[in-house]
């Protein structure tokens, strides 16, 4: 029996989730809007960056579902639950979760990292690798069959792999035929060329994932004998919620604060410039490191509030948004400021305001409209920023709590170990390999994002 | 000009004061005087006399704003805030929590911080207007295509892999360098070369990107047309009339930056072991010690705004049309 746990992170998701979805569906009847989006996503860049950010989307939203189990019934006791609280992704990654080793042990290692004592059937003590608990138990001799098992699994992974992306094709044919689409996919412009030789890869990456990882350590297990790829794969939701969550709080601010400089002017453009301009000069890593710290002050000062690990560390992810956030806002303000002081001298804005219009519907339905895609931009272009800066501030100290599992977190714990004979690299590397795919995918869509949006960028880089 | 200097440096007052005021709120009042003493004491030694006694010990045993036992002036004066706060004006920093005096750590410690970001801000300006120049030179060509894809590859990779990556090449792999430390005087150079590289590499991707679109777009303008059409050889098109043109733009992003210079980086410092006022910081965030995190916030502003009235002058250094009045 599992019993569902909304986190307050859960439910910004939900929120956020919710607000995208509004807005696509506001922006389906709206062409100027619709037709960048057509145009991103009809470029090769804009169609395969698009897929592989999904892919993590769809990772972090599995990591957002919560849940407790319920422990084993006590007579006579009402219904108990566990204080762990996993997510449908845990689910899925099961065996992942359960393959613990004792410590470090390198990708595809059948042998521990370490030399152990080891009683021998003749009950003669040699010091040894022991074998893993997990990775490679299966075999009666790792020696020899090790490759053909390997490359057995492997084969196989990729096969299924391709099957799947040969169905998926299949599918789109058919769905194309109702169009009257009478060419095969793969020559249907280069867009979709890219999307499928995208998906081609991730097929086959996930094909063999699925038939090595639950038998091997494939990127290795960590100190405390963790798969490290189940690791990779749970900071995934860390970095997108510090990307996306803390553009969520920051635009209400950057809304009205920029708006409002640039069309009342006067009093209010000097209030609000005097705002931008004082929390701009603070150094950034300060001002959040110092509110970082009060927060982790608070946050100890009630620990009786959290009834989870989770819990707590939930309240201080979002807490981090937050004031990554209020700390944020200032660049996007003063972008909407310059372009609403511009647009508040045009015609159709002198027409609503000369026919009596109220200032708050010219604000909603003259002036926010056509804003929007400077917060497109910026918002896409935040987010790989944002995701680096969650390794750097983890580094710092005040970042995500130490027990999340966050990009971060894993180079913090893995950096001193290069200093080790032989090298531990394999988390350092699997943290940024994952880390640098999704920033990379951001950033390639971001500026695709740009150029269809941006009516000054068109034309260049 | 001097008229406008003045006015820019009262200006920056206010903005000092809501800085002193933003942190003094986050950290007496948000959190008190009383959970600083708890940190500092432990869990174990928390007893009301023990936190009493501490907060003498450190002068935070007076009241916010006003103080009603003291009459005359000393009701305002004898206060955190004015304690604090506003001594910060007089670069008055305070004693640390272990005693030391800050004033004087920092300016033992700017110099190993200077001695990083200095080269590392000249060589890289150099090294990137010098890349985009040459993206810009060979537009439109493979040859750019293939920059601006690495520009962007480059960008992508977090900081911390430039430093980790770095220290374990050039460090352990090729012994080129020590691994992190510091020595004063002239041997100090083994030991800065490394973190130069370092912060060279690992800037170069935003940096040359961001020029680049910076020439992209003076290239549009007529007087680069007229300029070709003249006859002029396209070098001299770009590094006499392009270049100079984009001086403007350029200046408002570098020249903000160079008072914070010595600042030093927080993280190049604490990696490299480099005993400059970046790892000092660092050191007070782990360690918890507000009193040097507020310094070097005030610091931090300060500098800044000495950049931004800098920033100004130097417009009419590069631009004839700007007068400033």
């Amino acid at each position: 029996m599992i019993k569902p746990v909304l986190l307050w992170s859960d439910a910004l998701i939900l929120l956020l989730l919710a607000l995208v979805a509004t807005g696509l569906w506001l922006a389906r009847r709206n062409e100027t809007l619709r037709m960048p989006l057509r145009q991103v996503m009809a470029s090769p860049m804009g169609a395969s960056t698009g897929l592989l950010l999904a892919i993590y989307a769809v990772i972090g939203l599995l990591d957002s579902v919560h849940y407790v189990e319920r422990l084993p019934e006590v007579p006579g006791k009402s219904a108990q639950y566990s204080g762990e609280v996993r997510s449908a992704l845990d689910a899925l990654l099961t065996p992942l979760r359960e393959n613990v080793e004792k410590t470090y042990s390198a990708p595809f290692a059948t042998h521990l990292y370490a030399k152990e004592t080891i009683t021998g059937p003749d009950d003669r003590e040699t010091r040894d690798f022991p074998r893993l608990n997990r990775g490679g138990q299966h075999l009666a001799d790792p020696e020899t069959d090790f490759w053909p098992d390997v490359l057995k699994r492997g084969g196989l992974g990729v096969l299924a792999g391709m099957a799947v992306w040969l169905v998926v094709m299949r599918l789109e044919t058919v769905g194309e035929k109702k169009r009257r689409e009478k060419r095969p996919p793969w020559q249907r412009g280069k867009s979709n060329r890219a999307f499928l030789l995208t998906l081609l890869i991730l097929c086959l990456v996930s094909g063999l994932l699925v038939a090595l990882a639950p038998h091997y350590h494939i990127l290795g297990s960590d100190k405390v004998g963790q798969d490290v790829l189940y690791l990779a794969l749970k900071s995934v939701r860390t970095g997108l919620l510090i990307g996306s969550l803390t553009t969520l709080i920051m635009l209400p601010f950057a809304l009205s604060m920029g708006i409002a400089a640039g069309y009342f002017g006067g009093r209010v453009d000097d209030v609000i410039q005097y705002l931008y301009t004082t929390l701009n000069s603070i150094p950034g890593v300060l001002l959040i490191a110092a509110s970082v710290l009060v927060v982790q002050v608070q946050i100890e000062a009630h620990a009786a509030l959290f009834d989870t690990a989770a819990a707590r560390s939930d309240v201080r992810l979002l807490a981090l948004c937050a004031i990554l956030g209020l700390t944020g806002w200032t660049g996007l303000a003063r972008l909407l400021r310059a372009e609403t002081l511009k647009l508040r001298e045009l015609e159709f804005v002198q027409a609503a305001r000369a026919f009596g219009v109220g200032h708050g519907r010219i604000l909603l339905r003259h002036l926010l409209p056509n804003v929007m895609h400077l917060v497109l931009i910026t918002v896409v272009i935040d987010f790989s920023g944002l995701v680096l800066a969650e390794a750097v501030l983890s580094y710092v100290g005040v970042g995500v709590d130490p027990a999340m599992i966050s990009f971060g977190n894993m180079i913090n714990g893995a950096r001193l170990e290069l200093a080790r004979e032989p090298v531990v690299w394999w988390q350092l590397a699997a943290a940024f390999v994952f880390m640098f795919v999704l920033v990379l995918a951001a950033n390639l869509f971001a500026d695709q994002v740009r150029d269809a949006l941006d009516p000054k960028s068109k034309g260049r880089a | 000009m001097l008229n406008y200097i003045v006015r820019r440096i009262l200006y920056a007052i206010p903005i000092l004061l809501g800085v002193n005021l933003l942190t003094f709120a986050l950290f007496f009042m948000v959190n008190t005087p009383d959970d600083m003493a708890r940190i500092h004491l432990g869990v174990k030694h928390v007893t009301p006399e023990a936190i009493v006694g501490w907060k003498a010990e450190h002068g935070y045993d007076k009241p916010l704003f006003y103080n009603g036992a003291a009459d005359g002036l000393e009701t305002v004066s004898d206060t955190l805030f004015t304690e604090k706060s506003l001594k910060l004006f007089a670069l008055d920093f305070g004693a640390a929590d272990d005693g030391r005096d800050i004033a004087r750590e920092i300016g033992q410690r700017m110099w190993p911080s200077l001695a990083i970001a200095l080269p590392t801000f000249l060589v890289g300006l150099l090294a990137y207007i010098s890349f985009a120049l040459l993206l810009v030179f060979f537009r439109g060509t493979p040859l750019d295509t293939a920059g601006v894809i690495l520009c962007v590859a480059l960008m992508s990779i977090s900081g911390l892999f430039y430093v980790i990556g770095g220290q374990f090449l050039m460090g352990k792999l090729w012994h080129w360098f020590p691994i992190s430390g510091y020595q004063p005087g002239l041997d100090a150079w083994k030991f800065l070369l490394m973190p130069v590289l370092v912060s060279l590499v690992a800037g170069i991707g935003d940096s040359a990107r961001f020029y680049r679109a910076l020439f992209i777009e003076e290239i549009g303008k007529d007087y680069v047309r007229t300029a070709r059409a003249k006859g002029l050889s396209e070098l001299r098109v770009l590094f006499r009339h392009i270049l100079g043109n984009a001086m403007i733009p350029i200046l408002t992003g570098v020249v903000v930056v160079i008072p914070r210079l010595f600042m030093g980086s927080l993280i190049i410092e604490s990696f490299f072991g480099i005993p400059g006022l970046g790892s000092y910081t660092i050191d007070a965030i782990q360690a918890q010690d507000f009193a040097i995190v507020r310094s070097m916030v005030f610091l931090g502003s300060l500098l800044y705004i000495v950049g931004l009235v800098l920033t100004d002058i130097s417009y009419t250094v590069v631009d004839p049309r700007v007068r400033l009045e």
